[in-house]
């Protein structure tokens, strides 16, 4: 059986490259990429716990993330869209004011 | 080294990959192609770990309708591939890669005090149990757990994905012309200090 340490270090270098991509990409779209990435890198460490502590919680928090991230990533991509109608840009560097 | 090492190798390397891909790329399209291949691989992972149902609820909620959702987002912008001209923030690109080698090492350094964890004991496979709630992983286990003892965080996501429906559909809407030809006539009686007669206005306005 695959080390508990093995999945950790995964999930840590998933969320690292997330928090990197926050970092460097200026395109909206990509940004919200960048975070369902981090989102996903600690699901799979909660899904390791589960197993390695037999115990369900874990997947069952897994579950809840997913719902969450579905909701979160209608309404940002919505929001994107309204961004896109009125800015023409995809930039974050431009939308730095919150009204229109 | 077994099987299970090799496999996990594998999915791994190439969900390191796809991450990389998610974040270099400049087209939004190859940046959602990673990010699938990155969300197919954890889903085979969640596999070995005896998550069947997140491993399906990965490919069917995430792959299929997040990413789809990303996709048809992507398509419908219809964006333009010339690349960023203001680049104010360029400094980030140098700020990220020592933040990237300390959150990595700090990391590092936590996961290597797990290892006193002991492999769990096998499960027995589900068909050869008369209750299936006492395994791992199957529908069952999870179905008890998210009806007894997490049934208020279960409805409150029920409620929280209600708001999402209405929020995204109230952002997205285009407005309609009389709508806009109303709140333009609401901000020009603001703004001759005419006081407002109808509070609907006012609200339309806002």
């Amino acid at each position: 059986m695959v080390p508990l340490s093995w999945y950790l270090a995964l999930s840590a270098v998933l969320f690292t490259i997330g928090v990197v991509g926050v970092l460097i990409q200026r395109n909206v779209i990509a940004l919200f990429m960048c975070i369902e990435l981090m989102l996903n890198a600690v699901n799979l460490s909660l899904v390791a716990f589960s197993r390695f502590h037999n115990d369900v919680t874990g997947q069952l928090f897994v579950f809840i993330v997913m719902a969450v991230a579905a909701a979160e990533a209608a309404v940002g991509l919505a929001i994107i869209i309204s961004l896109f109608r009125n800015r023409e840009t995809l930039n974050v560097d431009e939308a730095d004011l919150l009204k229109l | 080294m077994e099987f299970a090492h090799i496999l996990f190798l594998a999915l791994a390397s190439l969900a390191v990959v796809a991450a990389f891909n998610v974040i270099l790329q400049r087209n939004p399209i190859y940046n959602a192609i990673g990010l699938i291949t990155v969300l197919c691989c954890l889903a085979a992972l969640f596999l070995t770990l005896n998550a069947q149902f997140i491993s399906a609820m990965q490919i069917i909620v995430y792959a299929g309708a997040i990413m789809v959702l990303f996709v048809f987002v992507i398509m419908l912008l219809n964006i333009r591939s010339e690349e960023s001209v203001t680049d104010r923030q360029k400094y980030l690109k140098w700020l990220a890669a020592p933040l990237f080698l300390a959150l990595l090492g700090e990391v590092i350094a936590v996961v290597r005090h797990v290892e006193r964890f002991q492999p769990p004991a096998p499960l027995p496979s589900a068909n050869t149990m008369n209750n299936p709630e006492a395994v791992l992983g199957t529908v069952e286990s999870i179905a008890h757990g998210m009806f007894t003892d997490y049934v208020l965080p279960f409805e409150a996501t029920s409620v929280l994905i209600l708001m999402a429906i209405v929020g995204s559909m109230l952002l997205a809407r285009r407005e309609k012309k009389e709508d806009i030809e109303r709140i333009e006539q609401a901000l020009a009686a603001q703004e001759a200090e005419q006081p407002i007669v109808e509070d609907s206005e006012e609200e339309v306005a806002a």
